[in-house]
């Protein structure tokens, strides 16, 4: 099959893969790499469910071409927890109950993690304006924002 | 294609067909901004998110940055840029109104060579833009504030973020060494089909402290200039009411950040 040659990095390890000039980033990483963590929420960049951090900046894999991936570092979902332990940030999403069908939990952390590295002690407002770019159409956000703040506190005495 | 938060967006609509796409992210320069003695040089390619993380840009055009930084979410600010937002010349465009205010410059360069134009002269209509065919915008140009100068940029939005502007409004001045209003400029945006330039409310401050009747006559003058439209974000009554509101409410704050006192 002829397409763009693409070499990345994608959560730490180098990927090299094919893809077509209109394909997105979240195509490639859920059709052809089987990176199915981000999810396709609405494909115009409302929603944040295909939320990845691009060169340390978070984007909607879905406004991101895959040929746009060459030479980058990206970190998806799949890369937030070592081999057996979970992040801060999922651990106080389970705790908290933060999310109940999941559809947009993975855009949500990626974009708390994004969030907590710009600003290691967000306000509750801070959480809110940060995560304003992710839609949850179950949990009415409150859980969400208490488990960010959890995690916060978690990760500043670690 | 810059950000692409626009172009993916038509794409994926099918709006639009391209038969080809070149990412000018890969073109040097493009992605970076310059503090030079004149100014500022911001790439075509800048994500807004830059904008914001560079101080000494935030801390000589604050306004411009604010304006910036309002446009979609965390997730659009890593991949949309002033440029971008320039040229999709939708009336409603945040950054623009603030680069209008701040008398901003673009180059732009096509088959013909480079031209360095106002940023008002950007968008005719909207939609569209006096760019010929060929023709990107290189860089968005920012001059060297003097002292005492200070901008500012609001939109009315129903929401609390993440919407588009009912009405926007970008104020910049410069103070003398008396506090008073040597010069200003004053854009209003999602009142016409291309953002204003309205001279009118700018007279209306020189030379003044912004005493209750200049903003009056301020705000008066922006109300004056809008030639809205009802739409299902706002009515044309309230567009004019808003405007002179939110200019009034900008320039207050570009003069505090002038170092009023």
């Amino acid at each position: 099959m002829s397409g763009i040659a693409v070499s990345t990095n994608i959560n730490g390890d180098g990927v090299d893969f094919l893809c077509q000039a209109e394909e997105t980033l979240l195509d490639v990483l859920r059709d052809r790499l089987g990176l199915t963590g981000a999810k396709e929420g609405c494909g115009t960049g409302d929603c944040g469910a295909c939320s990845v951090i691009v060169d340390g900046r978070l984007v909607c894999a879905c406004l991101v071409l895959g040929a746009e991936a060459d030479g980058r570092r990206i970190e998806t979902i799949e890369g937030m927890a070592t081999a057996d332990k979970l992040h801060p940030l999922q651990e106080k999403f389970l705790e908290h109950a933060a999310l109940q069908c999941g559809i947009c939990t993975p855009g949500f952390l990626m974009a708390a993690k994004y969030l907590l590295a710009q600003n290691p002690e967000p306000t509750e407002e801070e959480i809110r304006f940060g995560l304003a770019g992710n839609l949850c159409r179950c949990t009415g956000y409150d859980k969400i924002v208490r488990a960010v703040q959890d995690a916060a506190n978690v990760m500043k005495g670690a | 294609m810059a950000g692409g938060s626009d172009l993916l967006v038509r794409m994926k609509g099918g709006y639009i067909e391209p038969n080809l796409i070149v990412d000018i992210k890969a073109i040097t320069g493009l992605g970076e901004i310059k503090q030079t003695n004149a100014g500022f040089t911001i790439g075509a390619a800048v994500p807004c998110a830059l904008m914001g993380e560079t101080k000494a840009l935030r801390q000589a055009w604050p306004g411009v940055v604010e304006a910036a930084n309002l446009i979609g979410s965390r997730q659009i600010q890593g991949r949309c840029t002033i440029a971008g937002n320039l040229c999709n010349a939708s009336p409603a465009a945040d950054s623009v109104p603030a680069l209008v205010a701040a008398a901003a410059k673009v180059v732009v360069v096509g088959p013909q060579g480079a031209r360095t134009i106002a940023v008002e002269d950007v968008a005719i209509g909207p939609g569209k833009t006096s760019l010929a065919r060929g023709e990107i915008v290189e860089a968005i140009l920012l001059d060297k504030r003097p002292p005492r100068s200070g901008d500012a940029y609001l939109r009315f939005i129903p929401r609390t973020e993440m919407d588009i502007a009912v009405v926007g409004a970008g104020v910049s001045l410069t103070l003398d060494d008396r506090g008073r209003v040597e010069s200003a400029r004053v854009a209003l945006g999602a009142v016409a089909p291309t953002v204003l330039l309205v001279s009118a409310a700018a007279k209306a401050i020189v030379g003044t402290k912004l005493e209750a009747a200049a903003l009056a006559a301020l705000a008066a003058a922006c109300s004056a200039a809008c030639r809205p439209i009802d739409d299902k974000r706002g009515t044309i009554e309230f567009r004019k009411k808003v405007a002179g509101v939110l200019a009034k409410r900008a320039a207050g704050i570009a003069y505090q950040r002038a170092g009023a006192k």
